[in-house]
């Protein structure tokens, strides 16, 4: 089955969150004061990684499971859009102590209340569509 | 063999894996992007018939979904097998920064103050959390991605947009923190 692969890959992400202490609160203040290389070095050490393969995918045309060439799409160039959604994320980053994956890991984990809050990161999404035109982007 | 699994894990073995996940989502066609799933989620409810911007073909985004309920099997699976139930150790110094918050210091991976059954039951509880995931929701789709798909692909992919989005994150984080928090808590 198709989807199984991405299954798989989603526990190993949950996984990681969990066991990386992504997922707590805790750890995302201590982010946001400076207080511990902890995050840093994660989100680090991934890009890193990641500038690193993506230059080895691009150099040499990589392809992917299928035979197809792995492209990358570059991102619109704006600024506006970027940096006030952005803002509006990064507060609410700071508040919930969570980014989108790690809602849903927690909720895994156990952590009911985490319910409350994924199902208003989906009310702010369909709130962003209703509103979408109005907004500088 | 189980203790070390059940242990936290290094920063860099995360970073690693996080990266290793990132490849084999391009490997596999895809790529690492996960608050797409919340517009996906929409769609699915059908909010296509009220707003444009969902009216998509959600199907195509089923992998991610697929991604997403298996995000979910980690958690517990990291409960209920690998965690030795330890309390996150943070810094001395953020402990007695959040104590001045009145959030007490680790016991778990979450403070009681935010995540407990009593606090979302309680008015002010239930805002925090309310808020917070509405923030984050609105916000990623307004920026067009999160951590995965900004800070993550965006960076490795050397992207303009996706730092300008990465500053952003932390001009509204430190704002919370320092800021909106203490006079929330």
């Amino acid at each position: 089955m198709k989807l199984l692969k991405f299954l798989a890959l989603g526990t190993l992400f949950g996984i990681v969150m969990a066991k990386s202490e992504a997922l707590s609160w805790y750890r995302i203040q201590e982010m946001f004061r400076f207080q511990a290389f902890h995050m840093y070095g994660i989100i680090g050490t991934a890009v890193t990684l990641g500038v690193l393969g993506v230059f080895i995918i691009k150099k040499y045309n990589l392809r992917d499971i299928n035979g197809n060439p792995i492209i990358f799409y570059p991102k619109e160039k704006s600024i506006w859009r970027y940096l006030i959604g952005g803002i509006i994320f990064g507060l609410g980053w700071a508040l919930s102590g969570a980014c989108p994956g790690p809602m849903v890991v927690n909720i895994g984990y156990g952590f009911v209340s985490m319910i409350v809050v994924f199902l208003f990161a989906i009310i702010g999404t369909f709130t962003y569509g209703l509103v979408m035109k109005k907004l500088p982007h | 063999m189980l203790a070390f699994f059940q242990q936290p894990w290094t920063w860099w073995v995360s970073g690693l894996l996080i990266s290793v996940i990132m490849f084999l989502l391009l490997f596999f066609g895809q790529s690492f992007g996960f608050s797409s799933n919340l517009r996906t989620l929409c769609a699915v409810s059908g909010a296509g018939k009220l707003v444009s911007f969902f009216d998509f073909n959600w199907r195509s985004q089923m992998w991610n979904i697929a991604f997403l309920i298996g995000s979910v099997i980690g958690g517990f699976v990291s409960h209920y097998y690998l965690s030795n139930g330890s309390a996150v150790k943070i810094s001395e110094s953020t402990v007695s920064d959040l104590a001045k918050l009145g959030i007490s210091a680790p016991k778990s991976i979450q403070p009681d103050e935010l995540f407990s059954i009593e606090s979302l039951f309680s008015l002010k509880g239930f805002i925090i959390l309310a808020l917070g995931g509405f923030l984050v929701g609105f916000g990623s789709r307004y920026a067009g991605g999160c951590t995965s798909g900004h800070a993550i692909s965006g960076l490795s992919n050397l992207q303009l947009p996706s730092l300008i989005t990465v500053i952003g994150f932390f001009i509204g984080g430190l704002l919370m923190t320092f800021v909106l928090l203490p006079l929330i808590l």
